[in-house]
């Protein structure tokens, strides 16, 4: 009843504020789809030279858009010296396609270029199948930046707009004298974590749906595995950003001060949530990572978006998040102390 | 001897903030249907020693019991109105919204919810602005937007911090004639704090707060006639002097 009374309170206080709701919802969709851009740039057409191709594939080249030079012979080096982004190598019934590869997104238009003539070509040769090997010049093939980094983009947006909004929430009936009145009340610490957990709760599995369906739906973010893992994974983060946020909060004496907290508490996880390669670190800086929420969040989500691996193989990350849900929202119940003994 | 009941017990009770001490020994007894003043310039402890009373604050020394058991304590806190020194209010919310949400923390039927919100509304004359959003109160307003809080789950005691601070003098008089009524009518008992003295002349008992210790209390009258003076205010200065 009491906490029921709470969260309808906190909700329509939330809905009072159009500016802190559109932050929530908006924000992390307008941030991805700048980020969208930047990593997919494609600011000139690619250019691929051509060793030895008959006229009919040619052709079907020219007909995919492909811009191409011929040349009488030419080694990786000559993609490198003549500025080009790809090499296609016929030889006999052999294709060879050797790809630049310096960004990712142009390296894989062009193979779904070639693969979409191949296929077409194939099917007019009837049954004589040519094969296709692809090298890389830099990286491989599993190098796609924003499909590797659109999980960890997700799971961190939702992490840091629920964390601080939910931190200011409390914040805010801490500083107008608002959370000591409640403790003249009856309520008990547990109701008011719970109220809030559920209240705020409520608006981040809102952001979540929206930001996974709209990098999914709009962005055409890479999504291999299912839907509802994705939003699982970052349910149960929004829920540690949450308790993490209202704790944090009780060691912020106002809204700037919960605000600096975000380069201590918050930036150094994009660190470790492998958009850089937590691997090549040493092992100390690996062992922090350990406890860092998002890396595990990215984790699970880099394996369902990107790997396409179902939730036996994420169960670890989920727990791990689980665990640090659980034993922020406590803390908080023990930090509200402060106020009432009781 | 008559068997006097105590409502409201404070036992030696002092309470610091880091180095600085700001209340020390504090013992007092309030007894049902009292109207209980504390009086004291600002920064003299009144605001601690009432938060030390509903239990939103822990004493260093001593304890507070309510009805004979130690504060704070949940149930105890059904019986207790509070009303803080600093608006505690939604801004967002409209005055209505602000009642209805303290109101529900406290079991009650919806019905008589309801009825306890127009009450306490009018008692506090914002019946007609409980549709505007506290946001857009006068500072007057908020005040008896808060007093209203503090009675509208029909507490058997009232604990007022400073309530009358930024209210005119007519809306005063009407609090206090509320006061009355609710202490005389419904048996209440009010702790309330103030600055201003010819409030302190309306209390049964008037304690008097300088620099966290308790100088002086006693009736209105009593106090004068002990120090053979017309006015509460040179009691006050004449035992402050006393100390040390």
């Amino acid at each position: 009843m009491r906490i029921q009374a709470l969260v309808k309170r906190i909700i329509r206080q939330m809905l009072r504020d159009k500016r802190t709701l559109a932050l929530l919802f908006f924000a992390p969709l307008i941030v991805l789809t700048l980020m969208y851009f930047f990593f997919n740039g494609n600011g000139n057409d690619p250019v691929i030279g051509v060793v030895g191709a008959d006229e009919r594939l040619a052709v079907l080249l020219e007909e995919r858009e492909i811009q191409f030079e011929r040349f009488e012979a030419a080694d990786p080096q000559t993609v490198i010296e003549e500025e080009l982004d790809g090499l296609l190598d016929v030889e006999n019934s052999s294709l060879k396609l050797t790809l630049l590869n310096d960004d990712p997104s142009v390296a894989r238009s062009i193979l779904v270029q070639i693969n979409q003539a191949l296929l077409m070509q194939n099917a007019a040769a009837g049954g004589n199948a040519l094969a296709l090997e692809t090298e890389y010049i830099y990286g491989s093939e599993d190098t796609e930046f924003f499909d590797v980094l659109s999980p960890v983009l997700i799971g961190f947006f939702v992490f840091f707009f629920v964390f601080l909004i939910s931190g200011i929430g409390l914040l805010k009936e801490r500083t107008s004298g608002t959370l000591e009145r409640l403790m003249a009340t009856p309520i008990r610490r547990w109701e008011l974590v719970a109220a809030y957990l559920a209240g705020y709760g409520l608006f981040a599995i809102i952001q979540t749906v929206i930001v996974v369906s709209f990098s999914v739906l709009v962005l055409d973010v890479v999504l291999v595995g299912s839907i509802w893992h994705v939003i699982l994974t970052n349910l149960l983060l929004a829920l540690v950003a949450l308790s993490l946020g209202t704790l944090l909060s009780s060691f912020a004496s106002s809204e700037f001060q919960m605000v600096q907290f975000i380069p201590v508490v918050v930036i150094p996880q994009i660190f470790f949530a492998g958009i850089f390669p937590v691997d090549g670190m040493v092992d100390w800086l690996q062992g922090i990572g350990r406890i860092m929420p998002i890396y595990y969040a990215a984790d699970a989500l880099k394996s369902v978006m990107y790997k396409g691996q179902g939730l036996a193989d994420i169960s670890g990350d989920l727990l791990a998040l689980g665990v640090f849900a659980i034993v922020f929202i406590g803390l908080n119940i023990v930090a509200l102390k402060k106020h009432r003994k009781l | 001897m008559l068997f006097v009941s105590i409502e409201i017990d404070v036992k030696g009770v002092s309470k610091s903030y880091g180095k600085t001490k700001v209340l020390q020994g504090i013992n007092l007894q309030i007894q049902p249907g009292q109207i209980y003043g504390l009086i004291g310039p600002s920064g003299s402890g009144k605001t601690t020693l009432v938060k030390l009373i509903v239990g939103i604050d822990s004493a260093d020394e001593g304890q507070v019991e309510v009805f004979g058991k130690s504060m704070p304590n949940l149930e105890l806190l059904q019986d207790i109105g509070y009303m803080a020194q600093a608006d505690a209010l939604y801004l967002e919310l409209t005055g209505y919204e602000n009642l209805a949400f303290f109101a529900s923390l406290y079991p009650m039927k919806k019905t008589e919810l309801t009825k306890r919100i127009a009450y306490a509304a009018e008692l506090v004359k914002l019946t007609g602005e409980l549709k505007k959003k506290v946001a857009a109160y006068s500072g007057g307003m908020k005040r008896r937007l808060s007093l209203a809080i503090a009675l509208v789950h029909d507490p058997k005691i009232l604990i007022l911090d400073e309530p009358t601070v930024g209210i005119d003098p007519e809306l005063r008089l009407s609090i206090w004639n509320e006061l009355m009524h609710l202490k005389n009518e419904h048996q209440k008992t009010i702790l309330i704090t103030t600055h201003v003295m010819d409030e302190a002349e309306k209390c049964d008992i008037v304690a008097m707060v300088r620099s966290g210790a308790l100088l002086k209390s006693g009736s209105p009258a009593d106090l004068k006639a002990a120090y053979g003076v017309r006015q509460l205010e040179e009691v006050f200065l004449q035992a402050g002097r006393e100390q040390p």
